[in-house]
């Protein structure tokens, strides 16, 4: 098998006056790596090539990024999942600024996610020992907490594109909704309040690309549609 | 020099994992001017990848939980050199840390009661030894560092710390009389280098299993704080006690929890035979983890290791069924999917014992105050230098750390520096200014990166220096072996002097952060091969061939290393619990 032809978007705002694609060509041996581990055989061959990376088992979501036009993070996608005809093209995130090759300025993704006041509330004192919480209370959380922000879904979605100062966009939203769902939050009519404009969640238009570039399978779309319910449901 | 520009904070917190958050979040609600400095945006620190949970004597599994019954696991587990005052602080204020988590938002997972759910976990047991196998790690299904460490960092945004997120700390800084009053930091996206003053600075890094070739950790683990600590020329406490975990998924090294265990799961050979039961009559898959590390070895060594070389177990969950799995260890099924290409529900998962955690570190009191020694062995504070969490050695693991002990460690040692420096301002710390030498001196190694003009690649130093001590400081060691690896690595310590940093540009240089950490992975690397060399016994997770004992007559003490001298010392461990009896040193079996 020759080897993988990888194009990657580059840009330095020290020397470049604009971004570009570089090509690489990438020894894999034949093995089915994963994009992370093709992105470190490339910085072995250039050293200023520029990405956020961790945990590399898929739970920090610092290696969000575009392959071969979808969204995910390189370190749990197998070049098998997303290589057509030997080829694979890396771009940053889309739709946020770019600093640095594939490193993009996250800060509007924050603000959104910051904005939803993502901490529980809860008005009563505290008891000696934990709140009690039935585990059924507590299954309403599973598909909501396991959010490791990497934006794969918001960077996706045509209405965060838009509007990203005033929609909150899929990964704050299904944030805001694992705390109108705990049963320990009794923050739940300020924070719908919070959302009521037409932008933060209403510009949610169901396109559904969140939930299919999620990388731990979670789905904002439905999360944002309980939301809407409650929303209508306290407008009535 | 001087025109470096500076920032000032009552508290610097270097590193924004469970320890470093929670230190922050103390000091964020008493008002003192706090920052938390962190290489990477906080989530993606490396306490996101515990997944078995936080152990803690909550009394939910079993009302009568004793937390003194913790303590002994701790002490037992660590094999007598874990400080009796500390394990003793830890396990009793744990309770209330653990709650306060809760009260937080954690989410963890429930009993039917409404109370947390706990998991037993290895080397865990009721009544001191005597009551049989205890279930006290408290779980967030299989994601609770996740859990935990998203919750602090919602709640240090509640309560507006200030965070400088992606900065890189390259260095301390030292005053006249040697207490450390700040950091060079650089800021990552611009390549700005800052001099930040501090009246305490708290290294919160993390660990360094970057060292070896083949670890459970983030590509983050560099050992940063080691690394500035001991340019600084402050000693290393018990450096040669590193933790091989025993499930790592072969090839990968990614981590398996040992709750896989906890929930019934068991290690079987190429025969299919559960050889646990063999090395540990009554623990058999929940003894310690050296333990179990140390037969999965033996196991291999002697023939009946799984797969074509023979050089792997597995790790058997099916029998579990697809509901517990799926309820209890939802992110083990996604990770054995994704890095051993097998369903756990059907298959049993290849693995390994893999490098996973650092019990030295920087040596601290309970309030987290870093603390060195003198010629005649006295103890004394280090003014301004704070440590918690992994970087830290308070010394509550000892020799081997018991699992979901170190997130415990890390909320109540973090929370204990937090209280004890709010403290420490409200009474007034002064300490000289750093003059414009002192600063200078910590700023030479960024200086050195930056005029280097030729030289070998950082990469390949990287992967000689882990290659190194993979083969020559593993789970067991002998002298040769080591002699040869500690002259290797002197060796590569002046290769990697010389080695050259081609890119010098300022936008996001992540080759030039990855310089900077090689620097400290050969300071880890260096105060690791030293302190194994020269501990001459086994205890705990410091296995040798040639000295196959515990030797509490020589040996019952911490080991500390010294960075000018490379000498190694004794010091006392502590076994003066303020509230019970002393553990006394027993044969430690399970």
């Amino acid at each position: 098998m020759s080897n993988l032809q990888v194009s990657v978007y580059r840009y330095n705002p020290e020397t470049d006056s604009a971004p570009y694609m570089q090509e690489f060509q990438v020894d894999t041996k034949g093995r089915d790596v994963m994009v992370l581990d093709v992105l470190h055989m490339m910085k072995e061959q250039d050293s200023g090539l520029a990405f956020r990376r961790s945990c590399r088992e898929g739970v920090c979501g610092s290696d969000g990024m575009n392959m071969n036009g979808k969204n995910g993070l390189a370190c749990i996608t197998p070049l098998s999942d997303v290589v057509k005809n030997n080829k694979l093209t890396l771009r940053p995130l889309p739709g946020l600024p770019v600093i640095r090759d594939m490193v993009v300025d996250m800060g509007l993704f924050y603000k959104q996610y910051e904005r939803i006041q993502p901490y529980l509330q809860n008005d009563t004192p505290a008891p000696a020992i934990e709140r009690l919480q039935s585990p059924e209370e507590r299954d309403k959380l599973d598909g909501l907490y396991e959010c490791i922000l990497c934006a794969c879904c918001s960077t996706s979605c045509p209405s965060f594109w838009w509007n990203p100062e005033k929609f909150v966009g899929p990964a704050g939203l299904l944030q805001s909704y694992r705390f109108l769902a705990d049963s320990r939050d009794t923050a739940t009519s300020e924070r719908l309040s919070n959302l009521e404009d037409p932008f933060s969640v209403f510009r949610c238009r169901g396109i559904m690309n969140c939930v299919a570039v999620c990388p731990k399978g979670l789905n904002p779309t439905r999360a944002i549609g309980k939301i809407r319910e409650m929303l209508l449901a306290d407008a009535t | 020099m001087s025109n470096l520009r500076s920032l000032t904070f009552d508290a610097i917190i270097i590193g924004g994992g469970g320890s470093g958050l929670r230190a922050a979040l103390e000091l964020a609600k008493s008002g003192k001017k706090t920052a938390v400095l962190s290489k990477v945006f906080p989530t993606r620190s490396h306490t996101v990848s515990a997944q078995g949970g936080i152990t803690c004597a909550i009394a939910s599994d079993d009302p009568n939980d004793d937390w003194r019954w913790h303590m002994y696991d701790t002490v037992k587990g660590g094999d007598y050199i874990a400080d009796q005052d500390a394990a003793e602080y830890m396990c009793s204020e744990g309770p209330k840390a653990v709650f306060e988590l809760e009260h937080m938002g954690l989410p963890f997972s429930r009993l039917d009661n409404g109370r947390i759910y706990q998991r037993p976990f290895g080397g865990q047991s009721k009544n001191f030894g005597e009551g049989g196998q205890a279930a006290r790690t408290c779980a967030a299904a299989d994601r609770t560092g996740h859990a935990l460490l998203h919750t602090l960092y919602q709640n240090n945004l509640k309560n507006n710390t200030v965070f400088l997120n992606e900065w890189y700390a390259v260095d301390l800084v030292k005053n006249a009389s040697g207490d450390v009053v700040g950091c060079i930091a650089m800021c990552i996206e611009t390549g700005e280098v800052v001099h930040v003053k501090s009246k305490a600075t708290v290294l919160a890094t993390g660990g360094a299993g970057r060292i070896y070739a083949s670890t459970t950790n983030a590509l983050i683990n560099t050992g940063d704080g080691i690394g500035m600590a001991l340019r600084a020329g402050f000693p290393m406490q018990d450096m040669e006690m590193w933790q091989f975990h025993p499930t790592g998924i072969y090839g990968a090294g990614t981590l398996v929890t040992e709750g896989c265990r906890g929930e019934g799961g068991y290690l079987i050979n190429k025969d299919g035979e559960r050889f646990m039961e063999r090395y540990a009559p009554n623990a058999k898959d929940l003894a310690g983890r050296d333990v179990v590390a140390r037969s999965m070895v033996m196991e291999i060594l002697e023939g009946r290791g799984c797969g074509e070389k023979g050089d792997h177990v597995f790790l058997k969950l099916d029998h579990l069924g697809e509901e517990v799995l799926g309820k209890r260890l939802p992110g083990i099924v996604e990770l054995s999917k994704t890095f051993a290409h097998i369903d756990p529900a059907k298959d049993p998962i290849p693995v390994v014992p893999t490098c996973h955690y650092m019990m030295g570190g920087i040596p601290t009191n309970i309030h987290g105050q870093a603390i060195t020694m003198d010629e005649n062995g006295n103890d004394h504070i280090v003014n301004g230098l704070f440590a918690c969490g992994e970087a830290a050695c308070v010394s509550v693991h000892g020799a081997n750390r018991l699992g979901g002990n170190s997130l415990l460690d890390l909320v109540v040692f973090g929370r204990a520096a937090g209280m004890f420096i709010e403290g420490a301002l409200n009474e007034g710390i002064e300490y000289l200014d750093a003059s414009e030498s002192d600063i200078e001196s910590a700023m030479k190694r960024i200086t050195r990166w930056n005029e280097s003009e030729g030289g070998e690649s950082i990469p390949e130093l990287k992967a000689e220096l882990q290659e190194i001590m993979q083969t020559s400081f593993g789970v067991f060691r002998e002298e040769k072996n080591m002699l040869e690896g500690v002259d290797k690595l002197a060796l590569l310590r002046e290769r990697i002097a010389n080695a050259y940093l081609p890119d010098k540009s300022n936008a996001f240089n992540t080759a030039r952060v990855e310089a900077l950490e090689l620097d400290n992975l050969m300071e880890v690397a260096e105060a690791t091969a030293i302190a194994a060399l020269e501990r001459k016994e086994s205890r705990g997770a410091h296995s040798r061939y040639d000295y196959p004992d515990r030797d509490d007559v020589n040996w019952l003490k911490h080991s500390l290393f010294f960075p000018a001298t490379k000498e190694l010392k004794k010091r006392d461990v502590n076994f003066k619990p303020k509230t019970m009896d002393t553990f006394e040193p027993k044969v430690r079996t399970y």
